[in-house]
């Protein structure tokens, strides 16, 4: 449905490859369809999920699944289906739209994410035509509910090592499950689980689709959790589950990769839902702000909850940016694959997969945003946040879980890096060129020269190319002296990790900006500007600070100097009032008592 | 029975309301426009039931505006409307009224159902005036209507009950809150929407503007609340005399 199309460069590729403003989608450009999906969102948890939030999260039987339904009936869950299946086939940015919205509903956003997500697309994307006509159109409306069996009592992250076993029947006609998988979000109520097993003594999963009513299939009670307590998460028995032959999805051994492909769309689609829910957040916050009164005046008077409240707005601003970019990246991706002459499903995962380092950048500051954010919203709320009558208690607790699942926070920083380089080791992205003329560089003579300051952002556009160059001075050096032990050093490898995930947040920021100046004029773009010359600024910091706690752990001596000095001299910065910019945006919320941006 | 539901387009609710050109001019930027609440959730709805009900052939919304309130046309296209007409012109509710109402006898329909009023304006003249037009039997603040053939039964609340009325067609009839219950539009019925026919009709002379708005004043923003402690009556009492000067 976006029209434009950009012209895109590969998943990765930010790291040594500059990017025109024209070229990235921004939601400041939605068009009045788009828009009027989003209301029909924000109408159905207005409708039929706000006014139930106790009442969801007392695990009320059969509430959960009506209001599945109810999405269901709106469309909500057949976004990115194919029309055949009787889905709305909307492109991908428009599908996250509706995802950042869903985002807000707390439980039923766990439910209905886990639905459409990891629920519906293993037979979307690798189901035969017969899987996919008898389960996807029953998805798609709502009347089944997937669910997703990956995770074991002892494979979290290690998800390939997971113990259940899948043997054929003496007749060939079933394949035998036993085993136990746990975290099943929906099990409680879902009507079709995709699980994965080993087949005998495979090395790797495959994935099979077992239906409820399947029988050696046992549910165990609901777990007690800190958050999302409304969502469905049980254990799941596999005692002699009879699984017909024909439900093994894909090919044998072939599971993994649906596993980790699954993942990645569930990782970006995970960081447009915590967008959602941090300017829910945020929306409560402005208001709580402005209504509270102490020492006679509203607390949104006073400057440290106004520092609060442009920081909440800034990193969500700046992390929704990266993730329309992204977004519309995978979409133009797609496409181009889908011209090339890959059918759907292939194409879609093809596309998703170039920009996995992308989603994962996603993951990570989507949900790591939303926790600054909650965090920062029960504090403006000071004592009513701790009380459960507000609705930051609920918020806080709802938000935590978005740095564990998808993939740990931590897995996906290592996930990262190690993309990165191995691309580089294939030879799909040119790091090594790049890296050595930084190398190089740095026992050059300090180019001096001043910026001729002629347009808007020419200072922070040298100034992330200087970031990038920071990011290949400590990963160049890190791959040179460490070799085949960097991957073991996490710590350094984190380091590398934040740094690539700060420039490309912040490349993305000022790139939106700057099309919201191009497009609609300075005026218009008002704070926007501060936005994202503060997130630059935050952002040069924690790269110099991740940069030089790695270069210190395995770099020494002269040699350590000097690449401290290069480091320091890619990110240094010139002065900025950050406080009167803070004030600015933090302004413009008080005044408008929303967030707006 | 063809239905024509008139929609207006109203600020949000949550809108900030300013005005320009010395108070003559209602402010329109950044302010979010939706369809008038009263059109689109009892008088649309309702249209739209009966139609799904088999009691009528076809909903048309009728809009008299300029192209920019398009968006909000195709909202209610999007809810379910079949057909959509635009008229092109601006003015009062004596003209808007006029421009419905022509447009309703020449294209033949039966049964014309809005909202009993605007949230912006609120003078619940526009439904009134379109039955004067027309010289057609008017129903107004309705909150139940069926058909039964050519018979149109309504309920109208009244002060301490409700009363039941019945009348033939043509009939126009304003909506009151119990009409009909909101719908969300579906994602499907947005992206059909695309495709709706919209028409754009060039408003009738016949029917003139004959007020002009010499200034709008905004309301007083509500004063800051006092709390009092409920066991201190006497300085409620004290307040309510000497500063609300109320008692």
């Amino acid at each position: 449905m976006a029209a434009t199309k950009t012209k895109s460069i590969k998943g990765g590729e930010f790291l040594i490859k500059e990017t025109a403003a024209a070229d990235i989608f921004i939601p400041e450009q939605w068009n009045d369809e788009q828009l009027m999906l989003k209301k029909t969102c924000e109408d159905f948890l207005n409708q039929e999920v706000y006014p139930y939030l106790d009442r969801i999260d007392s695990l009320e039987e059969g509430l959960m699944s009506s209001i599945v339904e109810k999405a269901g009936g709106l469309g909500i869950l057949a976004m990115n289906v194919p029309e055949e299946y009787g889905g709305l086939d909307l492109d991908f940015v428009t599908g996250m739209l509706t995802s950042e919205v869903m985002g807000a509903g707390h439980s039923a956003a766990v439910a209905i994410m886990a639905h459409t997500g990891i629920g519906t697309l293993p037979i979307l994307y690798y189901g035969n035509e017969e899987q996919k006509k008898k389960y996807i159109p029953k998805l798609a409306s709502g009347e089944w509910k997937g669910s997703y069996c990956l995770t074991e009592p002892n494979a979290g992250s290690d998800a390939n090592s997971g113990k259940t076993k899948a043997t054929l029947s003496a007749d060939g006609k079933h394949y035998i499950l036993n085993g136990q998988k746990m975290w099943i979000t929906n099990a409680g109520f879902a009507d079709v689980y995709t699980v994965f097993a080993k087949i005998d003594d495979d090395k790797k999963l495959s994935a099979f689709i077992v239906e409820r009513g399947y029988e050696g299939l046992v549910l165990n009670t609901e777990e007690k959790k800190m958050g999302i307590k409304g969502s469905s998460t049980r254990q799941i028995f596999f005692n002699d589950c009879k699984v017909p032959v024909e439900n093994l999805l894909s090919e044998r051994e072939n599971g993994f990769k649906i596993a980790l492909n699954i993942l990645n769309i569930g990782r970006i689609k995970l960081g447009g839902a915590a967008i959602g829910a941090a300017k829910a957040i945020i929306q409560h916050s402005i208001k709580y702000a402005n209504e509270r009164e102490q020492f006679g005046r509203a607390i949104s008077k006073y400057g440290a909850i106004r520092y609060k409240l442009a920081e909440q707005a800034i990193k969500t601003y700046a992390s929704e940016s990266a993730l329309y970019r992204a977004s519309q990246n995978i979409d133009d991706a797609v496409n181009s694959l889908v011209e090339g002459g890959l059918e759907f499903a292939e194409a879609k995962l093809k596309g998703i997969e170039q920009f996995a380092v992308e989603c994962a950048i996603l993951k990570v500051h989507g949900s790591e945003t939303l926790d600054y954010v909650a965090d920062e919203g029960v504090q403006i709320y000071g004592g009513m946040g701790y009380s459960a009558e507000a609705p930051m208690e609920r918020s806080y607790r709802d938000a935590r879980i978005n740095r564990i699942f998808e993939g740990t926070n931590e897995i996906n920083r290592l996930l990262i890096v190690d993309l990165i380089l191995k691309r580089a080791m294939k030879g799909e992205l040119d790091l090594m060129g790049p890296a050595q003329a930084v190398a190089q560089e740095l026992t050059s003579v300090p180019d001096f020269g001043g910026l001729g300051n002629n347009n808007l952002f020419d200072y922070e556009k040298e100034q992330i190319k200087k970031l990038k160059k920071a990011i290949l001075l400590v990963a160049g050096a890190a791959v040179q002296k460490l070799m085949q032990t960097l991957t073991k050093e996490e710590e350094i490898v984190m380091n590398i990790a934040d740094m690539a995930i700060e420039v490309y947040v912040a490349e993305s920021t000022l790139l939106r900006v700057e099309k919201v100046v191009d497009t609609f004029g300075e005026q218009a773009a008002g704070e926007k500007i501060d936005i994202a010359r503060v997130y630059l600024s935050e952002a040069t910091d924690n790269i110099w600070k991740s940069g030089k706690d790695a270069l210190n752990s395995f770099v020494d001596g002269d040699e350590l100097r000097m690449m401290l000095m290069g480091l320091k001299r890619y990110t240094k910065q010139e002065p900025l009032n950050i406080k009167e910019a803070r004030q600015r945006i933090a302004l413009k919320l008080i005044n408008e008592n929303k967030y707006d941006f | 029975m063809k239905i024509l539901v008139p929609i207006s387009q109203v600020p949000d609710t949550t809108a900030k309301i300013s005005f320009i050109n010395n108070d003559t001019t209602f402010n329109n930027a950044g302010v979010t426009f939706i369809i008038n609440p009263y059109d689109e959730w009892y008088a649309l709805v309702r249209a739209l039931e009966l139609k799904e009900a088999g009691k009528a052939e076809k909903v048309t919304v009728i809009h008299v505006g300029p192209t920019e309130n398009e968006p909000t046309i195709r909202k209610a296209l999007a809810i379910g409307a079949d057909d959509a007409v635009r008229i092109d012109g601006d003015g009062d509710s004596s003209f808007v009224a006029g421009q419905i109402a022509d447009y309703a006898q020449k294209n033949d329909y039966s049964l014309i159902l809005l909202g009993k009023e605007t949230i912006s304006y609120n003078s619940a003249a526009t439904a009134g005036l379109v039955a004067g037009f027309l010289d057609w039997n008017f129903v107004p603040y309705a909150t139940k209507l069926d058909v039964n053939g050519n018979t149109i039964s309504l309920e109208q609340e009244m002060d301490g009950g409700v009363n039941q009325l019945s009348s033939p067609l043509p009939l126009v009839v304003s909506a009151a809150k119990g009409m009909a219950l909101q719908r969300i539009p579906n994602m499907r019925g947005i992206m059909a929407a695309r495709t709706k026919p919209l028409q754009v009709v060039t408003p009738s002379t016949d029917f003139p503007v004959y007020t002009k708005v010499e200034s709008y004043t905004p309301a007083k923003g509500r004063t800051a609340c006092v709390m009092i402690s409920e066991d201190n009556i006497d300085e409620l009492v004290d307040l309510l005399h000497t500063k609300a000067k109320v008692i």
